[in-house]
Order: structure tokens, then C-alpha cells, then sequence
């Protein structure tokens, strides 16, 4: 049974930061595509689609039959853990830092055999069933977990090191406002959460659900308009040394394409919220959570943005709407290789349309607002990078997937 | 040397020239060259010809780590059999400064960086804690049997003035060691080191009139990558060849007065016992128990101490066994002597490219007289 985490003491100021170090960084082009599935939690192996073996590590040929056609395919996690060491001394300084470190050879049942981290509450030998998740690198790395649940599973070092588990950690919320912002806060205090910050633009002016946002327990209201670099950079002086996952919920939704009259005053106002209340946290928040990275049981973990599906190919009918999301897309993914150098984790959370009185004309199905605070918190408790909320989001990335100037004329009809 | 601020070509010049001066040869008698080396980096063997003044005409760059020399041995002979070299220097050393084996770690393979690395990054020590875990639970090794191992090496490295360990070891220092990684403890890892290590490989008629000492080369085998199903490794490609080894030399286990085999981990030697037929897959625990290991005991076995004693001078460390074989069956040991040494047998095993180590060789040597 794994040790629970305490809950860690009050920061002491005259001690030193532990700096974040990375464990090793380079990877081949093959194994990057390991690290493509394990960002989407799926676990993948590259099967030979000429004879079907399966390999591993990642190759650039079938060491069955020489086919240089491998592809990863989602793959039986299941397996025999046949050997284990605990590794007590490493020349590299991030597992220098972390031993004693449990690693075992794992032999999958398709096949292959792995050297893989393992879970405190595998007994060798025995079966276990396999993970991929990305490592404070960004890269794949796959650990063996036990077959079933046990009891603080979570808060086994080796895995909390691949998440970026809320419990006993301090969020952000960015707009409680929303319906969204007010089921993540919600959701997140449910987690364990030490505390849930939610920002309020203008709190003079009341708000639907104001009562219940407040009563969440561990919830603390804080003043932030995304809109106002003032009021985001007084907040992070307030608050940024000790937020250690931050989830921007806020969103600026108008109808209408390119052509639509006043067309440039509403992606004026969707930009500002968007893409340059983005760009406003990133800039206030970012730097002093890469640089908390390693900081103990409550390290800075994730920066999580809400963003519609729409990201990935544009909708005309919400045609500037779709150009902040791909704005935001792209600046998620320079965040992302922004604040690696310290483990920090940028997570998207992509959503379908929900329920709002901008989208009253969009047919169903539509998302619920605490599906999308579900997978928030599944997220951050799988350290997975891109999520999909809801039929749409799913159904707009398997197509993107597939064909991405396909579904630009789907969308386009 | 523990560490040194000399690069690999310092060390290997140094070992070519101790070569060349004892054999009565001049550098430019070589006319054939076999180099292995980590640290040669951006050199190869290419560059070493016109960095040492050498001109070969055969020229061979082993990259095989701890089987460098038995397959130098095997192929050297090739060449000097069909006549491509006359006299062909081997050689393997590598540099050893503070921080180069953190360095030639994180630039080992492909696979390494990818699949083995990022789990720990125990290097050779995890993946061979692995391997050795799993013999334990499978044959039910204890940490006492490759305790024995140790100790009877570190006793032959004691009579060994170039060892680069020099005190006793004794089996409750070995039990009470640090665990680096376990089921590895201080004492089964070896000590990585510089220097280098070098022979001739020439005709039995120009080592005669050159009135040098030699061995002749009875057999020589190699395979990589073998077993590749087995989901772990316990056993090397020693396995595969085998029977190939003996009956080409027209001997048998029984024959070997000394043995050199590659120990950079205890459970690799207790594996060669296996797999090179001195008992079976499984009885190496019985058997090291029923013997005495030492220069002076029933089954002489890494007598210069072997790289646990002696250091991993990098690929020169996997010259080690071959050059202590060669002192013994022509009479020139600088450890104390076998009684009766003719024959020796010689194994190479080396690179873990991943899980397991994927080079294996073993060759067979005889005393010139003999």
C-alpha cells in the first residue's frame, strides 16, 4: 500500500528553491511519436502492419521481417513483471535528486519486453498492467501499475512525478464568472485542492451563482479582469509564488464569420479576452511556475487552458471565435515548450459547444459543464496534454486526425 | 588510472609503444591495426593512423566494447592467415576523465537514450541489477555466491601490480557494501578507469624469428544480438556457439588451465561458467560454491583480478582478460602464476544497448611450447 502524502508545511522562505532539472531530454523521431500517444493517454506500441509484430523501443524497422512499415497502435497494456531494481544512485542529477528509484522489466503479453518505472504496490512477480505518460521532459515514459486500484495509488512518488495531481496543491481558476469556471473550481476543491483562487472580473457586479462559487469549501474569491494587465499582474504579485496549477476557463464567444458587420470590434473583444488574456497570465504567472517546478509535494504542475475544439479547423458560423481559439492553440503550444524547462505542464482541455445563450441556434449534442471539470481534473490526475470534452471535440479530432483539409470542407458546408 | 587528464590516443600510443619496444619491432613494422575505443570521439582508427605515424595496410575499428578483443583476436588472425597483414597491433584504452562516463553514458546508443535512461538512468548498473535480480529469483544465486567471486578476484588482483584496487576485500566487506542499485551492491560494480591494453597477432614463423614468446589462436567464436525472444537475458550468444568453440579447438571444458572471462557484473561470470560448458544453465551458484577461484585454486578465473579488480579502463577493459591469458600460457605473468597454464580460454561480452548486452566472443588460446 502506498504512503499517503501529508500535507506539506508552510514554505520556508529562507530555504533554497529546489531547482527543476529534467530527466534526459533526447529522444529519436520514432520515440517522439511514443510521446504523441502518451499526450492523448493512450498507450501505443508501433505494430509492423506488414507481419505484425510488435516492437519496442521505438525502430524504424520490423526486427520480424525488415518492413519499415511500423505504425503505433493502441496496445494490451497487460503484462509480467519478471525483474526489478531499485536504482540508488544515478549520474543524472533529476533522478539523482529522486532516488531511491523503483524500475523493472516488465514482459508485455503481445510481446515485447520493457524497462519501464514501477508502482510502489507491484509485487514482483506478478501482473501489471501498463501506462504511458509524459515524464517532466515531455517525453513518453511507460510505468507499471498494479492490475487493480490500491489504496492511495495516486500518491506514489514515481507516478505523481508523470501527474499533476491537485491534491494538496494551490489553483487558479481564472473565471468564476462562467458556468465552466464555477464547475472546475468545484471539481478541483472535490480533488483535494488546498486551495481554489477564483478570479472575478468586477465582483461589484453580482452574478449567477455567486453564492454557491463562494461556499465551495477551500475557495478564495480574487479580483482578475484578463482584459486588464494591471489586474493580472497584481494578482500573480498577490498570488503567483503559490500557484501551482493554474486553469484558464475563460472564454469570449460571439457568432458570425468574416463578413458579419462590426466583425472587427468583436474580434477586438475576443482577442482581448482569448488570446491576450492568454498571453496576460502566461507573462504574469509563467515565469515563477517554471521556477517551482521541483518545489515539493505542492510543485508548480500545469497550466491548463479551456479552449474550444474549434482551435483546430474553423467553424464560419463562429469564424472569428475559431481564429482566437487557433491563436490560442498555437500560443498553448509555445507556452508549452516555454515552461518545460521547468516540468511544468501545459495541458489543453478541448471542448465542444456548450450550452450558452451565444449558441442557442447550434444544434446538440452539447457539452455540460461539469463533464469539462471532469476532465480538468482527469487531466491534471493523468498528466495527459490534450483532452477532448464531449461528442463534438472527439468527433472534430478524430476527423482532424484522419484529414485535416477534409474536415475544413466539413465544416465549411 | 582512477581518472586522468590524457585523451584515449595518449593512452594507446603509450600501450603501442610498449609493444613495439618489447617485441624488438619498429612502429612501422605494424602493417596491420585494430583499434577499439569510447572516447576517440571525433577520431576513429582512421585518424589514429596519421596522429601515431602509422601506415597499415589492414586496418579494423572494433567497436564492441567488452568483446574488443576477442573478435580483434579472431579477425586479426583472418587477416594475417590470408595474408592481407604480416603483424597486426590490437589495441584497446580509452580516457577516463571526471565527468566522461556521465558523458559516454548519455551518448551510448539509441535505444539507450529512448528506452533505458529515462527510467532511472542507473546506466550499466540498473540494467545489469535487472539481470542479476532475475537469475537470483529464477536459480536462486545468493549474494554470497557472487560475493565469491569478488573476494577470489580481488585476491588475484592483489598479486597484480597494475591493478587499481589494492586492498583485501573480504566477503563481509562485500555483504555490507552500499546498494547502488538492487540487488547490486558497491563491490559487484566495476571501477571504470584509463589506460590501455595491447598484443601482437602475427605467424608462429615471424613471432619465431623474432624470438618473441607466443600462443597460437586454437579458436575463436562471435554472435551478436542472440536470443533476442528471451524476455531477459540469462544466457549470452556463448550459448549459441559453444559447441562450435570446443570442437574446433579439439578440446573440451576440462582442457582450460586458466580463464578470462568479461566480469564487468558478477552474474555475467557466473553466466559464462554456464555458457561456455563448465556446468549447466542454472548450476552456476553450485559451482562457484564447489570452487576455488583463485590464481592458486581448482579453477583459476580472472586472474589479474579482472576489471572488478583491476578497472574498466573502457574498451580496454575488455582487453584485459585477453592480454592476462596471453601472460600466463607464454610465461610471463605479472600475477602470480597458474601452475600449468597452457591452455586459456578467453570471453569477450559487451554493450548493453538496451536491456542486455548484445556482443559475445570467446576464443582459445594455447603456449607456444605447449
Amino acid at each position: 500500500m502506498t504512503e499517503p502524502i501529508s500535507r506539506p508545511p508552510k514554505k520556508d522562505p529562507q530555504k533554497v528553491t529546489r531547482p527543476p532539472e529534467l530527466p534526459p531530454l533526447e529522444r529519436s523521431r520514432a520515440s517522439l511519436k511514443l510521446s504523441a500517444s502518451a499526450a492523448r493517454g493512450v498507450f501505443a506500441l508501433q505494430v509492423c502492419e506488414a507481419c505484425g509484430t510488435i516492437a519496442y523501443p521505438p525502430r524504424d524497422a520490423c526486427p520480424g521481417c525488415l518492413s519499415t512499415g511500423l505504425e503505433f497502435r493502441p496496445a494490451d497494456d497487460g503484462g509480467e513483471v519478471i525483474a526489478e531494481t531499485v536504482v540508488r544512485t544515478s549520474t543524472d542529477l533529476y533522478f539523482r535528486q529522486r532516488t531511491p528509484w523503483r524500475v523493472g522489466t516488465v514482459r508485455l503479453d503481445c510481446g515485447p519486453s520493457i524497462v519501464a518505472h514501477l508502482h510502489g504496490d507491484v509485487v514482483v512477480p506478478g501482473r501489471v498492467r501498463m501506462v504511458s505518460k509524459l515524464d517532466k521532459s515531455g517525453n513518453a515514459v511507460l510505468m507499471a501499475l498494479p492490475t487493480g486500484e490500491t489504496e492511495n495509488m495516486a500518491d506514489d512518488l514515481e507516478f505523481r512525478e508523470l501527474t499533476a495531481d491537485p491534491k494538496f496543491r494551490r489553483v487558479l481558476v481564472t473565471d468564476g464568472r462562467g458556468v465552466i469556471g464555477q464547475a472546475v473550481a468545484s471539481a478541483l476543491s472535490k480533488a483535494g485542492a488546498s486551495i481554489v483562487f477564483v478570479g472575478i472580473a468586477e465582483p461589484w457586479k453580482p452574478f449567477p451563482g455567486q453564492e454557491r462559487l463562494a461556499a465551495i469549501p477551500n475557495v478564495q474569491v480574487m479580483e482578475l479582469d484578463l482584459t486588464d494587465t494591471i489586474s493580472v499582474n497584481e494578482l500573480a504579485g498577490e498570488i503567483g509564488g503559490k500557484t501551482d496549477i493554474l486553469v484558464n476557463t475563460a472564454d469570449h464567444v460571439r457568432p458570425g464569420g468574416l463578413l458579419a458587420s462590426r466583425s472587427l470590434v468583436t474580434a477586438r473583444d475576443s482577442f482581448d479576452v482569448n488570446v491576450f488574456g492568454l498571453q496576460r497570465l502566461a507573462q504574469a504567472f509563467g515565469p515563477g511556475m517554471r521556477a517551482r517546478g521541483a518545489d515539493g509535494t505542492n510543485s508548480a504542475a500545469a497550466f491548463v487552458d479551456v479552449l474550444p475544439v474549434y482551435a483546430l479547423a474553423n467553424t464560419p458560423d463562429f469564424g472569428f471565435y475559431s481564429a482566437s481559439a487557433a491563436a490560442r492553440h498555437s500560443l498553448l503550444q509555445c507556452l508549452r515548450a516555454e515552461l518545460r524547462p521547468g516540468g511544468v505542464r501545459v495541458m489543453s482541455v478541448f471542448t465542444g459547444p456548450v450550452e450558452d445563450d451565444w449558441r442557442q441556434h447550434v444544434p446538440p449534442p452539447k457539452v455540460l459543464p461539469g463533464k469539462i471539470a471532469e476532465a480538468v481534473v482527469a487531466a491534471l490526475r493523468g498528466g495527459i496534454e490534450e483532452s477532448f470534452v464531449g461528442d463534438v471535440a472527439r468527433d472534430i479530432a478524430t476527423r482532424f486526425l484522419d484529414n485535416p483539409k477534409v474536415l475544413e470542407r466539413e465544416l465549411g458546408l | 588510472m582512477r581518472y586522468s587528464i590524457e585523451a584515449a590516443h595518449w593512452w594507446i600510443a603509450r600501450a603501442l609503444k610498449e609493444l613495439t619496444d618489447r617485441a624488438g619491432i619498429r612502429p612501422a613494422d605494424i602493417d596491420g591495426l585494430s583499434v577499439s575505443s569510447f572516447t576517440l570521439a571525433p577520431d576513429t582508427a582512421v585518424g589514429l593512423t596519421q596522429h601515431l605515424g602509422l601506415t597499415p595496410r589492414w586496418l579494423d575499428n572494433i567497436p564492441m566494447g567488452g568483446a574488443s578483443a576477442v573478435v580483434a583476436l579472431r579477425r586479426a588472425a583472418r587477416a594475417v592467415e590470408a595474408g592481407d597483414a604480416t603483424i597486426v597491433a590490437c589495441v584497446g584504452g580509452d580516457a577516463n576523465h571526471v565527468d566522461s562516463f556521465r558523458k559516454l553514458l548519455s551518448s551510448f546508443s539509441r535505444f539507450a537514450q529512448d528506452a533505458s535512461y529515462p527510467y532511472g538512468y542507473g546506466g550499466p548498473n540498473g540494467s545489469f541489477a535487472l539481470l542479476t535480480d532475475h537469475y537470483m529469483r529464477t536459480y536462486g544465486a545468493k549474494r554470497e555466491d557472487f560475493g565469491k567471486i569478488c573476494v577470489a578476484q580481488r585476491d588475484n588482483a592483489l598479486t597484480y601490480p597494475h591493478a587499481i584496487m589494492k586492498k583485501k576485500l573480504t566477503i563481509d566487506d562485500y555483504m555490507t557494501a552500499r546498494p547502488i542499485a538492487d540487488p547490486i551492491h558497491l563491490f559487484d560494480c566495476v571501477m571504470p578507469c584509463a589506460g590501455a591494453e595491447a598484443f601482437l597477432v602475427t605467424s608462429a614463423d615471424v613471432a619465431k624469428d623474432l624470438g618473441l614468446p607466443y600462443a597460437t589462436l586454437l579458436s575463436a567464436i562471435e554472435r551478436h544480438n542472440a536470443f533476442p525472444d528471451d524476455p531477459i537475458q540469462m544466457r549470452g550468444g556463448w550459448a549459441m556457439d559453444v559447441d562450435e568453440l570446443y570442437a574446433m579447438a579439439g578440446s573440451k571444458p576440462s582442457d582450460i588451465d586458466v580463464l578470462e572471462t568479461y566480469d564487468d557484473y558478477p552474474v555475467i561470470v557466473m553466466m559464462q561458467f554456464e555458457d561456455l560448458g563448465f556446468c549447466e544453465k542454472g548450476e552456476g551458484p553450485d559451482f562457484v560454491r564447489s570452487h576455488d577461484l583463485t590464481n592458486g585454486g581448482d579453477f583459476p578465473q580472472n586472474t589479474s583480478g579482472g576489471q572488478l579488480s583491476a578497472g574498466q579502463a573502457g574498451a580496454g577493459g575488455g582487453y584485459l582478460g585477453m592480454v592476462e591469458a596471453l601472460r600466463q600460457i607464454t610465461g610471463q605473468p605479472l600475477s602470480e602464476k597458474v601452475k600449468g597454464a597452457k591452455t586459456a580460454l578467453v570471453s569477450g561480452f559487451g554493450m548493453i544497448n538496451y536491456d542486455r548486452g548484445l556482443c559475445s566472443g570467446a576464443a582459445i588460446l594455447r603456449g607456444g611450447g605447449a
